[in-house]
């Protein structure tokens, strides 16, 4: 209860928003103002999503998905790894952060054809923008948190006889957390556009090749309800990146 | 003697400035021996050297006659530096599960909580503590690494006056029922003269001057109204506004 109470103190002005935003974009949509292949009436969105319900969430939904984990969990364990090798070793920091910074300054969308080179239209393209996209978040907050640890900790664990590994495990680890977790919500929400972005550059299923192939039908709704799923979607995966996030360490974060 | 610091220098490595020039000092087992000295005078940078984190660059350091290495003594920094994550159990079990030859099981680290009146605060995290509460736990945590020796760095800076009396005396208890030799740094010279067997009084020329405080033992509060106590304080007072720079 006091939860519920607590979640609509945060959310329910922007609820409110939201909604009058959507009933406005109905009455305009209705009434004409607004012609419904620009934007589409939300109930139309509804419709489309209830009466498609079987190919976009089966068919194209479970392909998306297949694709954001594969390219997440590649994404999350080699962030992890680089993070944790450019910690222990300068030359790796000097020859790696460079690149993956570079990395994130390259349009996506000009690698396209190199991924459909490499890749084929499998699903690998898709998972290569996926982790391409998402990689950085994880990569800089891992480090940046594993640098983060106060000198004073580690020189309090080295006076008691520990070992560089005992204090990477005992302080630089639980440390490097909160940073992590605020790259890991940003990289869950990236690594999603990565695998909708993805389909667009090449695919024959996903939710991203559905929306692009309602463009080009001019179906706004079905557009509307690609992206719509989509939305829902980042944001229930933030819900539950944010969840993992104060299960681990809200208890000890919010000190002082 | 436990500790004997030999003609030791030690200069900083960024400017090459020098802080300590040729020390000498000795300590006791069982000694509770202060360093005294205005800012600069290098109080910290000899605990630091006596826990093995900086090397000398001349003279030797020994504890009972070999040279002293990291881990050797236990080490209480002025900060309480307790790990936000970790209870306050954990947080005092940090050297037992660092040292595995430290055979120190939960129940005698809870039976030292209880000592401390932190028994029901065994599995509460540093946030939940008061500063005394935290310096206790500190504390702990340094005197359950199981060495001889404790560094204590200005442990009670930070504290009000009531709660840093009250941790004096509960400094002093402990330490009579142990034998541990203390090096203890402050600023407060009251609490110099009501804790210590000896004062070693350090001057920005890198002198050092012993003070012995001959006031009998164990002590309790209302010694801070002796008259002895006051013609002590007085005189360290004296010799530290003598310095010249």
């Amino acid at each position: 209860m006091k939860q519920i109470k607590k979640w609509l103190q945060t959310y329910s002005l922007f609820c409110l928003f939201t909604i009058i935003l959507l009933v406005i974009v109905e009455v305009l949509v209705r009434k004409g103002i607004v012609p419904n292949f620009i934007i589409p009436a939300p109930t139309g969105v509804v419709r489309t999503i209830v009466e498609n319900w079987k190919p976009l969430l089966l068919e194209h939904l479970s392909v998306t998905m297949l694709e954001f984990l594969i390219g997440f969990a590649i994404t999350v364990i080699g962030g992890i790894a680089l993070a944790v090798s450019m910690f222990f070793s300068k030359i790796v920091e000097k020859i790696v952060y460079p690149a993956v910074v570079i990395s994130q300054m390259i349009p996506i969308i000009a690698l396209s054809p190199i991924f459909v080179m490499w890749f084929g239209y499998s699903i690998w393209s898709k998972v290569a923008v996926t982790v391409l996209i998402s990689f950085f978040p994880i990569v800089v907050s891992t480090y940046d948190g594993l640098k983060s640890c106060d000198k004073e900790y580690v020189e309090l664990l080295h006076s008691m006889g520990a070992t560089r590994f005992q204090i990477f495990k005992k302080l630089h680890i639980p440390m490097a957390l909160p940073s992590f977790f605020s790259g890991f919500k940003l990289a869950i929400v990236f690594a999603l556009v990565g695998a909708t972005i993805g389909e667009w550059l090449g695919a024959s299923k996903g939710l991203g090749y559905y929306s692009r192939r309602m463009s080009g039908n001019l179906n706004a709704e079905g557009v509307f309800a690609a992206i719509t799923i989509l939305t829902i979607l980042g944001i229930l995966l933030f819900a539950l990146a944010s969840w993992l996030e104060k299960r681990t360490i809200y208890k000890w974060k919010d000190t002082d | 003697m436990t500790v004997v610091v030999k003609n030791v220098s030690y200069a900083f490595e960024k400017n090459g400035e020098s802080v300590i020039s040729n020390l000498n000092m000795e300590v006791r087992q069982g000694e509770f021996v202060s360093l005294i000295g205005k800012s600069g005078t290098g109080k910290s940078t000899i605990l630091r050297l006596l826990t093995g984190l900086l090397k000398q660059d001349e003279g030797e350091i020994l504890l009972r006659n070999k040279e002293i290495a990291l881990g050797d003594v236990g080490y209480m920094p002025q900060k309480d530096l307790l790990l936000p994550w970790r209870t306050v159990l954990d947080n005092i079990m940090m050297a037992s599960e660092i040292q595995k030859d430290l055979q120190l099981t939960k129940e005698e680290a809870r039976k030292w909580l209880e000592r401390v009146g932190l028994k029901e605060y065994e599995s509460a995290l540093p946030k939940q503590l008061s500063g005394g509460m935290k310096q206790r736990v500190a504390f702990l945590r340094t005197l359950l690494t199981g060495k001889d020796v404790l560094l204590l760095d200005e442990p009670f800076g930070a504290l009000d006056a009531l709660t840093k009396k009250e941790m004096q005396s509960w400094l002093l208890s402990i330490w009579q029922d142990l034998n541990k030799t203390i090096i203890f740094i402050t600023h407060d010279l009251e609490e110099a003269v009501y804790l210590s067997d000896r004062i070693f009084l350090l001057h920005r020329n890198k002198k050092v001057e012993e003070i012995v405080v001959d006031l009998p033992r164990p002590r309790d509060p209302d010694i801070f109204h002796s008259e002895k106590m006051m013609a002590l304080r007085l005189e360290l007072e004296k010799r530290i506004s003598n310095e010249t720079d």
